[in-house]
């Protein structure tokens, strides 16, 4: 059913600002109710947004998801600690790395077991290298929506290197299951750190490359400054986190404020808008965040790599527990994804090995429940600028 | 009024012998009768349709393919064919077996008629096209005129096509594209009047005469006053704007409106829209030359006995130069599409009457300036 607004010349004068002789002269317009989605080239997936726009202007936006609802919680009650693991993949499958840290994080909480120091930066490396991965197609797709085709081809030739990295690592380009409940599937080949390295080295430049083509395009500024401001109050109010919230100015990061693994010996910045080329909060906000934290990433793969323990007999199972059956108990793990926060509340029953109830804390579906308030007076055009800049994932805002 | 007092000394101008221009294949063709049937009034229309259908399917498409694997690192179209040159024709073939679609809740006159108007819009324009001192299809003495009104017939097919599919976004696609279209004519048109003005004359072939003598590229209208590349450029914005071509691809706008006014199109209704868009891209960048930058014209010129110019000049050379600088700003506004993002409706529109037109009209009373009391 389509939703209704009421139809009143005085809330049309206050919301969209037309001025008073269109009023007194009735020329007024009509609501014209515009599907767009699923089937849209800019909606990143399955999801349906509902506008109803006044011309080209949309007074209203109202998201309606679930088209990509695959019951993740429920399948994570049925199934073993272990094989959970893949299905957390499948939620936001550009950053599988990090979401399989997050629960794998939880898993280890209610086991209370101590993971190799080894293990922990391999685990940061690859999940930085997937930041890196999934922030390409973030940027690649906005500019996609903006209408700039070229940087996206650009931007996927060098996402091309990380996956192949990441395939060599564990055989798969997308969804790993890499990082297992006490350790890791596979150990680092021999040379894969100097192969990083190189990658760091060369795509480096390409950052550099990638920003004057499409960041610092005149067009692609004028599309999206001062387009979708979110203030940092209603950020924080609709508990939005990672580059949503960071381009509203708050400087939250949970890799920083709630540390987990080997972060707090690493150096690296928390991104947010200086506001000299964006607006704070705007799209061009957001998407600068992206871009800086690539480079932040770089160096947190260089730092680890200079630091990480090297030992020739080393087991990544060695720390893999052959049962899991955890004590009765509840726990919360959550880490820094690159779309925002992440968390696990899993509760163990004590009596299984599957867990009595898995809930995942998507940060796309809380960063998606802001698009209302940002498309509201804007242009068509606006709201898939202002999608884009949220950066969803369909498979984790419907899980 | 001495031509060229700013940029050539007199006594070189003095010799500059203009080409007569006769049309002289055309008054052949128009003769020609094979059993008393006039075939040959017919052979003069079809022979800038077969051109276009040969340009589309190799400059427009496989080009713009390869033009822009170029820019992004790809290799393009590569399996069909020696180099892919096949791909288009394998592409036509898979469009003309499709199944003839039209929705159940379109309004099925428009929806048919749409993509015709527009084709006929793009190409009727072509009979004033002078692609050789001997061949123009019709040397109308408004042939500058004639060329940009048949053009505005292209904006309702576009309305015929977005309200006929009967979808929401086809029909602002097509509102767009027609505010677009009409918006851009003005500019588009005052940048003509500035080289009409500087030819003299409003008919095509006159206005490429007025640009010919020995010394080649010196002699063309660019170069003949100090604001007439400012309207060439603005007429090229237009132009963009006009074709559709990105950054001014609001209507067709593929991630915002799907495809704009040909979402509900298919098979070759899809297929006429898409010819309709590459030939209006080649008769603007035709109509460009022709007002500044020579026409027909050899670009080269005669250096004391190296006769360059008279070596390349002649009916066939005359068609080789056109057609070249008409791919030319093919070529370029396929550069432009692949690298700049789109513009928002509003800038568009701030863009043609703020910025473009006001410009446009300033450099139209300097050129009128300029031609009555400097040339």
């Amino acid at each position: 059913m389509a939703e209704t607004l009421e139809y009143s010349p005085k809330t049309r004068l206050s919301q969209t600002g037309s001025n008073q002789y269109i009023v007194e002269k009735d020329l007024d317009t009509e609501y014209m109710t515009l599907n767009m989605g699923p089937q849209h080239p800019a909606t990143h997936g399955v999801l349906r947004v509902e506008l109803i726009t006044d011309g080209e202007v949309v007074m209203k936006a109202t998201p309606h998801m679930g088209y990509l609802h695959r019951c993740f919680e429920k399948h994570a009650e049925a199934l073993d600690y272990q094989k959970v693991i893949p299905y957390t993949d499948r939620m936001d499958y550009l950053s599988a790395m990090n979401t399989e840290h997050a629960f794998v994080m939880a898993v280890e909480k209610l086991l209370n077991i101590e993971v190799p120091r080894r293990v922990e930066f391999m685990r940061v490396i690859v999940a930085e290298l997937q930041r890196i991965a999934s922030h390409q197609v973030a940027i690649a797709t906005y500019g996609l929506d903006i209408g700039a085709f070229t940087p996206f081809l650009h931007i996927m030739r060098d996402r091309e290197h990380i996956l192949t990295l990441l395939e060599w690592l564990c055989g798969a380009r997308m969804l790993y299951n890499y990082i297992w409940v006490g350790g890791v599937s596979h150990n680092f080949p021999p040379k894969f750190k100097q192969r990083v390295a190189e990658f760091v080295k060369y795509y480096k430049p390409k950052v550099d490359e990638m920003m004057a083509l499409l960041t610092e395009n005149e067009l692609f500024i004028e599309r999206t400054r001062g387009i979708g401001i979110l203030p940092a109050d209603v950020a924080i109010n609709y508990g939005c986190s990672g580059p949503m919230l960071r381009g509203s100015g708050v400087k939250w990061d949970l890799r920083k404020n709630d540390p987990y693994s080997i972060y707090p010996e690493l150096e690296f910045d928390v991104v947010v808008p200086d506001g000299k080329l964006s607006i704070i909060g705007d799209s061009l906000s957001r998407h600068l965040v992206r871009c800086y934290e690539i480079y932040e990433s770089l160096k947190i793969i260089q730092q680890c790599i200079d630091k990480m323990p090297e030992d020739p007999n080393f087991d990544p199972h060695a720390a893999v527990p052959k049962r899991i059956k955890p004590p009765a108990g509840e726990v919360y793990a959550r880490d820094e994804n690159p779309r925002g926060e992440v968390g696990f509340y899993v509760i163990a029953d004590g009596k299984g090995t599957k867990p009595f109830r898995c809930k995942a804390r998507a940060a796309c579906f809380v960063n998606l429940s802001v698009l209302p308030e940002l498309a509201k007076g804007n242009l068509i055009s606006d709201v898939v600028a202002i999608l884009g800049s949220i950066d969803i994932v369909l498979g984790e805002v419907d899980r | 009024m001495k031509p060229l007092a700013l940029l050539v000394p007199d006594a070189l101008t003095a010799t500059a012998v203009p080409v007569q221009a006769e049309n002289s294949w055309v008054k052949a063709f128009e003769s020609l009768e094979v059993f008393g049937v006039p075939v040959g009034i017919f052979a003069i229309p079809a022979i800038p349709l077969v051109f276009i259908a040969l340009y589309a399917l190799y400059v427009g498409v496989y080009g713009e393919r390869k033009v822009s694997a170029f820019m992004q690192d790809r290799i393009g179209p590569n399996e069909t064919g020696k180099w892919g040159l096949l791909q288009t024709i394998a592409d036509i073939l898979k469009l003309i077996q499709k199944e003839d679609i039209v929705p159940i809740a379109a309004d099925k006159p428009l929806f048919v008629l749409g993509p015709l108007i527009i084709f006929v819009g793009a190409f009727a324009a072509y009979a004033v096209l002078p692609f050789s001192s001997e061949f123009i299809g019709a040397d109308l003495n408004v042939g500058v005129f004639y060329a940009v009104s048949i053009v505005s017939v292209e904006a309702v097919g576009i309305l015929m096509c977005g309200w006929g599919s009967n979808n929401k976004w086809s029909l602002f696609g097509a509102v767009r594209s027609v505010a677009q279209v009409v918006s851009y004519e003005i500019p588009a048109s005052i940048a003509i009047l500035v080289g009409v003005m500087m030819a003299g004359s409003l008919s095509m072939q006159k206005i490429v005469m007025s640009q010919s003598g020995e010394l080649g590229i010196l002699h063309y209208a660019v170069f003949q006053s100090p604001v007439a590349w400012i309207a060439m450029i603005i007429y090229f914005i237009a132009a963009l704007a006009e074709c559709n071509r990105a950054p001014f691809d609001i209507p067709e706008a593929e991630s915002e409106l799907v495809s704009g006014y040909f979402t509900e199109y298919g098979g070759m209704k899809f297929a006429m829209i898409f010819l309709a868009e590459y030939a209006s891209m080649f008769m603007t960048s035709v109509i460009l030359s022709v007002l500044f930058l020579g026409g027909w014209n050899s670009p080269l010129p005669n250096i004391g006995g190296v006769a360059l110019n008279d070596w390349t000049s002649g009916p066939v050379w005359g068609a080789f130069w056109i057609i070249l600088k008409g791919f030319f700003f093919v070529i370029v506004m396929m550069w432009v599409r692949w690298t700049f993002p789109r513009f928002r409706v509003d800038q568009l529109m701030y863009l043609c009457w703020k910025v473009l037109t006001p410009i446009a009209l300033l450099i139209f009373v300097f050129a009128a300036v300029w031609e009555l009391y400097v040339r």
